[in-house]
């Protein structure tokens, strides 16, 4: 049983960075009624807010180096500033929680990014067709990457999770299941994180006048238009808001993942086909089809079934109804590289089956 | 006139929209060459009617037949080809082709049938069709406009020009959806007279419509749609003479 | 009334004449070598074709590239197996993307709008990682597919390392080391590789010139122009659709084929979003549903490819020697964004130029440019008139 568990677990750290994504490009896409193709580049942004939030924190005066007199000087050592103001323990324990401290970056970094390119250049977009809309964020989105590859190189830059968090925990062990289901901590780590991120948004939507207006909006944009409610600076702030939320979950998911120039459009990729199973305009369908999809790549990833179920399986074993329905999946639909696939073939299921996605309501985007 | 061809027959169809009934057990005869003209308060369910006739919205009960074939079983064109054309009440029209393609379309519809790749044969050499389609051009006197994008058109012309779609079909069944609304009072004598002088044709016609005017000088039969039900039906002069259509619909207002 | 037809036929002839001369005619701006107008053709074709389903239906796919790598994969197999001749390996690639189109197409097509758009996408990332993952032993992987030479006897090589060639191998074609592709004994390379593709073009142009002046061309305009009307008209668009996608499909075979033909080697990065939108901006660049315009967007874009990324630091940097060295330094530093390996960045703001002020793409700019002087020219005509009569 704790196999199963743990791939359960794989999927949700994938899949809440999945919905996160999802959940401001539905926004946006729902209130604006914007199709934002740079929406995953948001995500890389985000990423390396936590590299450069990083750098930051290295800055600092450099030490002396005494002349080996080989010939050769070593690289000078670097102080970093925050050794020198808060002392070494302090300063160590800082610099090592570099990630999650990186929110305090993220948040304005994004907040205002999103605000200069829906200002800048969404807003112009808003009566354009979709066509139109999806050319201008796809050409958005390559200067934005194309920028990051060009200051911060094409290689990924690995980061650190922080020093409680970087090894693995024993939650069969917690749980008093078996000892066996040991689990990265940061990945637990992100999966609260993300689920407090869509706990945030959602409670903004349900409990603010603010948000009221906006969940109004992507019900009836004009009838709200007509009531004089300047609608107009809504969409600012939503989009500010979603370039936040795929900002924190960029940076969150460095740890895990080290960032490159192009996880944003491998991302984007994946959050529009976790919006369209969900539900084009359901922001619970987002969420909901995001951990859902997560949760199959990771189950699809695994290499053979029988073996997970049955490490050392007897030949008795072997002749039993389970192991070969188990050895069926593994030879038949588990082919490697179908992890990669999988969320696709779901998509065209999903859409070819129920055109309006999970939790998709009527009348939006229905042709 | 009672041993003329029925050639669409409504059979007890009903459909709900949520709690609101919109048809009710309709029963509805149209005879082969006449003008049919349906008429009732706004929210009669005039429109679902139609739309329930081109396929566009399946009946919860009950059927449409048309010579034969069960319509609401069919795809809109297929329907299409088997002979019933709609007039839309917004000019539902191709903006950005000219007014003659706009004609040549539903004619080529007509005689090369729902798909057939031809690819080789160019628009130029179509001679036969562009001819007929610059006639119904003239007919609905947009001759002169006919290379103009159709998205210049006023609305009254756009629904003229949508009358010549349907008419370049020769449809045996042609519904028009309110063909004046909309339309200046020049306007509508111009359609009234066209449509009257096509009348001699012979093609059948369902018209819904709210000018009174424009049903009594065209109906050969009028049905009275109230809430959902025919609750009249009958010659121009049966009609207007029944107390029951005149409580429910022109009493009021005339 | 057949005035369009002698029109066409005069375009025809005008075309064939730029293409065939473009050596000479492409020689001022530095682009009058094989390599880069074989590319302008091939590239040419690709963007023909898609404009024929996005510029004549509107429904965009970002999945074109899918295609052309399926082109290429097919040629080069074709290559391995039969023969260094281009011409089978042409005709299976198309008949290869035609039959994936169709496909691909009967899915995604059953969706419009930007459902459509993500369906391709889908379809174009799944082959992209199938390349990749399970299909390795038809793409070799990360390596990518070339032509090898021929497997000698006694050596026990898979197809991937070692070629077979049956068709040379039967009228002993003989080989030393890796051979060249050819055309009957015509080497692809050089100018004739060049004449090859340009001649291909001229019929993939003279296909498209056709189907837009047919009735199915027709037929595509309408689906754009008002797809709905057109089902109540007695039309089932969705093989007018599917037939469009897969005729676009085959043309972005027949491209993928000829990027094989210029270099027998294939690898899975062709069927990357990237490329699928590169094909989409040279489409909208040069001018969406215009005959001409694909090409000519085509041609800017690998014309502005070549330029940009054979730029670096020294030649910016010389090139601003007029300048105070503190500005020389800032300007190179500032430029170079754009350059080498930053091309792609002035490919992205390209892009977005064009959606935002030129929508209709270099051939409507053309068009209000020469409407703009039409209109001064017959503003005149009307002051003059209007002065006129005052004075009768």
């Amino acid at each position: 049983m704790d196999v199963i568990l743990l791939q359960l677990l794989n999927g949700l750290d994938k899949g809440g960075a999945y919905a996160l994504i999802a959940l401001g490009l539905t926004l946006v896409f729902g209130t604006l009624g914007i199709v934002n193709f740079a929406h995953g580049v948001l995500f890389m942004l985000g990423a390396f807010c936590a590299v450069t939030f990083n750098k930051i924190l290295q800055l600092g005066i450099e030490k002396p180096v005494a002349d080996t007199g080989f010939g050769f000087t070593p690289p000078p050592e670097v102080m970093p500033y925050v050794k020198i103001w808060f002392g070494e323990t302090w300063g160590d324990f800082i610099i090592s929680s570099s990630v999650p401290l990186s929110i305090l970056l993220t948040v304005p970094f994004m907040l205002l990014a999103g605000i200069v390119i829906e200002r800048g250049l969404i807003r112009f977009f808003y009566k354009r067709t979709h066509a139109a809309q999806i050319l201008v964020t796809f050409g958005l989105a390559i200067v934005l990457q194309e920028i990051v590859k060009h200051y911060y190189g094409a290689n990924p830059i690995p980061q650190t999770a922080p020093d409680g968090f970087s090894g693995s925990v024993n939650i069969g062990a917690f749980l008093g299941i078996s000892d066996t289901l040991v689990y990265p901590w940061w990945r637990l780590v992100y999966f609260g994180f993300a689920i407090i991120v869509i706990s945030a948004v959602f409670a903004f939507l349900q409990f603010t006048t603010y948000g009221m207006v906006v969940r109004a909006g992507m019900n009836d944009r004009e009838t709200v238009g007509l009531l004089g409610i300047n609608i107009e600076r809504r969409f600012t702030v939503v989009f500010g808001i979603a370039a936040v939320v795929a900002g924190l979950a960029g940076a969150m998911y460095t740890p895990t993942l080290p960032p490159d120039y192009r996880m944003g459009m491998d991302f984007l990729v994946l959050s529009f086909v976790v919006v369209v199973v969900g539900g084009m305009g359901s922001l619970s369908g987002a969420v909901l089809s995001g951990f859902l999809l997560g949760i199959m790549q990771s189950f699809t990833a695994v290499s053979s079934y029988a073996l997970l179920v049955f490490p050392n399986a007897s030949e008795e074993v072997r002749q039993g109804a389970f192991f070969k329905l188990l050895d069926f999946v593994d030879t038949w639909i588990l082919f490697p590289g179908i992890d990669q696939i999988i969320i696709y073939l779901v998509a065209v299921f999903i859409l070819l089956t129920l055109p309006r996605g999970l939790m998709g309501r009527a009348g939006v985007m229905e042709d | 006139m009672s041993q003329n061809n029925i050639v669409l027959s409504v059979a007890d169809v009903s459909k709900r929209f949520g709690g609101l009934n919109a048809l009710s057990d309709v029963d509805l005869q149209i005879e082969e060459g006449t003008v049919h003209a349906i008429i009732g308060p706004n929210g009669a369910g005039k429109s679902t009617l139609l739309n329930v006739c081109v396929g566009r919205i399946k009946p919860d009960e009950g059927h449409v037949i048309f010579d034969g074939e069960i319509l609401d079983r069919h795809k809109p064109h297929e329907i299409n080809q088997l002979g019933v054309a709609r007039v839309f009440q917004t000019p539902e029209i191709f903006p950005d082709l000219s007014l003659l393609h706009n004609v040549m379309l539903p004619a080529l519809a007509k005689r090369d049938g729902a798909f057939k790749f031809n690819a080789w044969v160019g628009l130029e050499r179509e001679n036969a069709l562009r001819q007929e389609a610059e006639h119904i051009l003239e007919d609905v006197n947009l001759y002169d406009e006919r290379m103009q994008e159709a998205a210049s058109l006023s609305r009254g012309n756009k629904r003229r020009l949508e009358l010549a779609m349907g008419l370049i079909q020769k449809p045996r069944l042609l519904l028009l959806d309110e063909p004046t609304a909309g339309m200046a009072r020049h306007d509508t004598n111009r359609t009234i007279d066209l449509l009257k002088k096509l009348k001699a044709r012979g093609m059948t016609k369902v018209i819904i419509e709210h000018d009174m005017h424009v049903v009594f000088s065209l109906a050969d039969k009028i049905s009275v749609l109230a809430q959902g039900q025919i609750i009249a039906e009958g010659t121009p002069q049966e009609v207007r003479g029944n107390p029951k259509v005149q409580e429910a619909y022109l009493g009021g207002a005339h | 009334m057949l005035l369009q037809e002698r029109k066409d036929l005069f375009l025809m002839a005008i075309f064939s004449f730029v293409v065939l001369s473009a050596p000479i005619l492409f020689q001022p701006i530095g682009a009058g070598y094989p390599d880069l107008l074989q590319k302008f053709a091939i590239y040419g074709i690709f963007a023909i074709g898609f404009n024929i389903l996005f510029g004549l239906t509107g429904y965009l796919s970002f999945g074109h590239a899918a295609f052309l790598g399926i082109g290429s994969y097919a040629a080069v197999w074709s290559f391995k197996l039969f023969t260094m001749n281009v011409v089978p390996a042409i005709f299976l690639s198309v008949i290869a993307a035609g039959l994936f189109a169709a496909l691909i197409g009967f899915v995604s097509l059953r969706r419009s709008g930007i459902y459509f758009s993500i369906l391709t996408l889908a379809f174009a990332q799944m082959s992209y990682s199938l390349a990749y993952s399970v299909l390795t032993p038809i793409t070799n992987g990360e390596t990518g597919l070339q032509v090898r030479a021929l497997l000698k006897e006694g050596q026990t090589r898979g197809l991937l390392d070692a070629d077979i060639r049956v068709i040379d191998s039967f009228f002993g074609v003989e080989e030393f080391g890796i051979p060249i592709t050819n055309f009957f004994g015509l080497k692809m390379s050089g100018w004739e590789g060049f004449y090859f593709c340009a001649i291909i073009l001229i019929i993939a142009f003279f296909i498209s010139l056709k189907i837009f002046r047919s009735d199915f061309g027709l037929m595509l305009r309408a689906i754009k122009s008002n797809q709905n009307r057109l089902n109540y008209t007695g039309i089932n668009t969705r093989p007018y659709l599917l037939v469009a996608f897969m005729i676009s499909g085959m043309y972005a075979g027949l491209a993928g084929s000829l990027l094989a033909v210029t270099d027998p080697l294939a690898g899975a990065e062709r069927m990357q979003w990237t490329a699928s939108g590169e094909v989409v901006l040279m489409t909208i660049l040069g001018g969406a549903g215009t005959l001409i315009g694909p090409l000519i967007g085509a041609g800017i874009i690998k014309y502005l490819e070549q330029i940009f990324s054979s730029i670096n630091n020294y030649v910016l940097f010389t090139f601003f020697d007029f300048l105070p060295v503190e500005l020389q330094v800032l300007v190179t530093k500032l430029t170079s964004l754009f350059v080498g390996e930053g091309w792609e960045l002035t490919l992205g703001l390209m892009f977005m130029i064009v959606v935002v002020f030129l929508p209709g793409g270099v051939v409507e700019g053309i068009n209000r440019i020469m409407g703009l002087f039409h209109k001064r020219k017959r503003k005149e005509d009307t002051t003059t008139n209007h002065k006129a009569q005052p004075a009768e």
